[in-house]
């Protein structure tokens, strides 16, 4: 196992009360894994999860996607640029 | 590299002015503005923020895809971050083109895949202070 941050956003950032969490997951895991892991760990999350992106090194990223080391995750919730 | 993330007013007059080219005979510019009322919600502002370096990346790639769609002149797109009240410009695209109907699709394009792909969010604060995050 080890321990991986990602970083949160807009109102998931508010919900959880900070700008990144995290979690512990299988070594290597894969984004589906990092998703489910915070649902269980981040229970404010739960309900906003199934709706967000996730962001591996700045590119969306599959549920399959193997997570590489020392990148940098992100949890995107659905975007309102414009 | 062109700054596509900007916290200072837009001017939109300079970016369609740099995107004009002699070749082009067609200058399209898209502006996004904050509206005081979505349904019977009134906004009295706006917040924006991003995931800036994911942002400014898929902004370019936004650009570059774009270009291979259309004959472009050249095209640019620029979203403001933080506070914005009613009336301001919270989004900008100017595209050129040698024709119109090119320049119309190419600007529409650019600024629905924005919508859709770019880490951006708004936050809209209502007339008692209250504030809610959008996300559609």
């Amino acid at each position: 196992m080890t321990e991986i941050r990602a970083l949160l956003f807009a109102r998931l950032r508010d919900l959880a009360g900070c700008d990144s969490v995290t979690v512990e997951v299988p070594s290597p895991a894969t984004v589906g894994e990092l998703r489910r892991a915070i649902s269980t760990r981040v229970a404010v999350l739960v309900d906003w999860l199934p709706r967000c992106a996730i962001a591996v090194d700045g590119e969306y990223a599959e549920d399959s996607t193997v997570i590489p080391p020392n990148c940098e995750l992100a949890i995107l919730p659905p975007v309102s640029g414009g | 590299m062109m700054i596509h993330l900007v916290r200072e007013a837009i001017d939109h007059s300079e970016l369609t002015e740099q995107v004009r080219r002699s070749n082009c005979g067609a200058v399209v510019t898209f502006l996004g503005t904050v509206r005081d009322l979505t349904g019977d919600q009134i906004t009295t502002a706006l917040d924006y923020e991003a995931y800036d370096g994911m942002a400014e990346a898929k902004l370019s790639e936004i650009e570059a895809d774009t270009r291979s769609r259309w004959p472009i002149g050249d095209i640019a797109l620029v979203h403001r971050l933080g506070r914005m009240d009613v009336g301001e410009v919270s989004v900008a695209v100017a595209v050129s083109c040698p024709h119109r109907a090119d320049a119309f699709a190419a600007c529409k394009h650019a600024i629905d895949r924005l919508k859709e792909i770019v880490p951006i969010w708004k936050r809209e604060h209502g007339p008692a202070g209250e504030t809610e995050w959008v996300h559609p």
